[in-house]
């Protein structure tokens, strides 16, 4: 609680402390930025600004770079070197190489043991900590809202105006509480959760919101799994979703290579303990879920808020009484050649996609070997594999996770964003349909031409040995 | 980026609900170094047939009458998705001054007026009137005043939008927010003397 006495959500808390000056009626605030995270997708122009001014980075020391978006995932060559095919590409990763050497920003290049998904190594190296303000170009930056961090997308004006004056002018947002209470039922998962969330809000339900999610069922999750859910809050239109940090979020960054360390430690600790949100502290709005009303989700449409239970059936745009919603689910079951009425389960499909900042991380994996093990891969589904980042990668190859994958004719790919956004190679064929674990199911999202089921990595998993869209509890009920 | 004061042109709709970054422009394209030339990409997937060069004659983009359009009216929730600056970039390039729905997603529309690219958010009876008017009479124009907030429809009727004073202040004026944060130094610096720094990535 402030000296005031007035009762604070977890987010006014870390907005508050960042103020660099308060918001006016000409001015938004300005709001100091503790930690920035750069790629080589949206950089390259705001570097190009700096130099055109004579900036230089105020930071550098603040900032960190990897390479993902553009990269490929492909297997290296004898010489240990993932090789780059797309010129363009190519060109994309050398500007970034050169941009963060010039301006002393320290970055992992393709290939190096600590490069991969900026969403995934941010929290992996210990860099993503309570109470931070942490921005990236990319929308997805939400992800690190799960330490109690406020951690939000930014574009690449944007982008330049942090590696110059490491603050950004903004408008506060409303807050939005999302409780989650009971408890999960077996082979339902955080990205369900979230996924349930999104189908009830809308893909613009949280516009001008940040999150918070609370609840039983939060605090019963690994931070993995709190990562997958805050992943997706841009999902629901809001920038940022934050979850309150707790002994969960301390064990998983106590000992990281950037925790705070000794007496440094103790002192970060008494500070993230005043961060949950006060009782009786108000949100501009609230909703809840019953989480053992949940059952595994899937998407059917063209955006993440067309989402049902698996054993559900495709919406009727006849039934859709708002005209706009109507047209919307006629255009979108259209594009994915899907019938009115027409259950998911037993469609096949072509492709599965293990993958992306959202359901990439070591527990992703595991939860998918661990259902994939002793089966196959259906012989009609290619089903690609792609850890987050080479620590995922090498933590992932100690336990022998790979093996499993390749014994069950799934590929082990290099550490990337890969088929979540098909701009490396990683990509659908027009007509494809796929069943990933990433974040949009959006036209051409995965591939021009492409459709994409949105699941958990056991649905995924499940999906690839079956060959069609399965549900993973019974196959998990046979496996016990 | 140039002064805006106003936008005077002929409209083209959109109806759709929810147009993504992703249709707005395909990631395919983000793989450049600069700003330039991403007009051809706007609605690529949408504009092109499936082998990528063919125009769709169905598109309401690639329709002789709709070529002089500068202000885009489109259906709820513009822009979610991705941060890509590269959207309001590839509207701009492909002749875009304004873009009418009855929202935008947050990081659209911030992106937007950084390049003076102009969000008017409208309520659900004007937005279905301009498809209307966009349908029936492809010559329809619509007058913007950022000054006045105004949107001015074809039969008079002015329609008030919100804007923040702050980007109101950098269209008016052709100035970007950089320089207001640049300015900012000791405030930052007195900022940074009192709370210290959380992480050192270079260590």
């Amino acid at each position: 609680m402030t000296s005031n006495g007035k009762a604070q959500t977890l987010f006014e808390k870390v907005w508050d402390s960042h103020i660099v000056r308060e918001q006016s009626e000409d001015t938004p605030a300005v709001l100091y930025i503790d930690l920035h995270l750069v790629h080589e997708v949206t950089s390259p122009q705001a570097f190009a600004m700096l130099r055109e001014r004579g900036l230089t980075v105020r930071k550098p020391q603040q900032t960190i770079g990897t390479m993902d978006h553009s990269t490929p995932t492909t297997p290296r060559d004898a010489a240990g070197i993932i090789p780059v095919a797309d010129a363009m590409a190519a060109k994309q990763l050398d500007t970034f190489s050169k941009n963060c050497a010039d301006f002393g920003i320290p970055m992992y290049a393709l290939g190096d043991e600590h490069q991969g998904i900026v969403h995934v190594i941010g929290p992996e190296k210990g860099l993503t900590q309570p109470g931070m303000t942490i921005v990236c170009g990319d929308s997805h930056t939400s992800t690190h809202g799960a330490f109690g961090a406020l951690a939000f997308g930014i574009g690449t004006s944007e982008v330049g105006h942090v590696l110059a004056s490491q603050t950004l002018l903004q408008n506060k947002p409303k807050t939005m509480a999302i409780t989650i209470d009971g408890k999960l039922g077996a082979g339902v998962t955080a990205k369900d959760i979230i996924l349930a969330v999104i189908a009830r809000i809308g893909i613009g339900g949280g516009t001008g919101h940040v999150f918070e999610y609370r609840g039983e069922a939060i605090r019963g999750l690994s931070m993995e799994g709190r990562m997958t859910v805050c992943n997706m809050s841009i999902e629901g239109g809001a920038r940022a979703g934050m979850v309150a940090p707790d002994d969960t979020t301390f064990d998983y960054i106590h000992g990281r290579a950037h925790a705070p360390k000794g007496a440094d430690w103790d002192d970060a600790l008494a500070r993230w303990r005043q961060l949950p949100t006060d009782d009786g502290a108000a949100y501009d709005k609230e909703i809840s879920i019953r989480a053992d009303e949940l059952l595994p989700m899937i998407t059917y449409g063209t955006n993440p808020g067309m989402g049902m239970p698996i054993t559900g059936a495709v919406p009727s745009p006849a039934e859709e009484s708002d005209y706009n919603k109507r047209i919307a689910l006629d255009k979108a079951l259209a594009y994915m050649e899907l019938a009115p009425g027409q259950e998911l389960l037993g469609k096949a499909i072509d492709v599965v996609f293990i993958g992306s900042c959202t359901n990439s991380r070591i527990s992703d994996l595991r939860q998918a070997a661990q259902f994939i093990a002793g089966r196959k891969v259906a012989d009609s589904v290619r089903m690609m594999v792609v850890p987050g980042s080479q620590q995922v990668k090498k933590q992932a190859e100690s336990e022998g996770l790979h093996e499993i994958f390749r014994a069950a004719g799934a590929e082990w790919r290099e550490a990337g964003c890969s088929m979540c956004i098909a701009m490396n190679g990683d990509q659908l064929q027009p007509g494809e349909y796929a069943v990933s674990t990433s974040n949009r199911n959006f036209e051409g999202r995965q591939g021009k031409g492409g459709r994409t089921f949105l699941a958990s990595p056991l649905t995924a998993a499940a999906s690839a040995v079956a060959g069609v869209v399965a549900d993973p509890r019974p196959l998990m009920a046979a496996q016990n | 980026m140039e002064k805006l004061r106003e936008v005077q042109g002929s409209i083209v709709a959109i109806p759709v609900n929810d147009i993504d970054t992703d249709q707005i422009i395909p990631a395919r394209f983000l793989k450049v170094t600069d700003k330039a030339g991403l007009g051809k990409a706007a609605f690529c997937d949408w504009r092109y047939l499936d082998d990528g060069k063919s125009p769709n004659p169905e598109f309401v983009l690639n329709q002789p009458e709709y070529q002089a359009a500068s202000v885009l009216v489109a259906g709820n929730n513009f822009g979610c998705g991705s941060s890509r600056e590269h959207a309001p970039w590839a509207l701009l390039g492909a002749g875009f001054k304004a873009v009418i729905s009855t929202e935008f997603a947050d990081i659209f529309r911030n992106n937007a007026l950084k390049n003076g690219l102009l969000p008017v958010i409208v309520d659900h009876d004007t937005q279905q009137q301009l498809f209307s008017l966009a349908q029936e009479d492809p010559s329809t124009t619509v007058a913007i005043d950022v000054e006045e907030q105004t949107l001015s429809m074809p039969d008079g009727r002015r329609v008030d939008f919100p804007l923040d004073g702050f980007s109101k202040y950098c269209l008016l004026n052709g100035v970007d927010q950089l320089g207001y944060l640049l300015a900012l130094e000791d405030e930052v610096s007195a900022f940074e003397a009192e709370n210290p720094q959380r992480v050192v990535t270079t260590a």
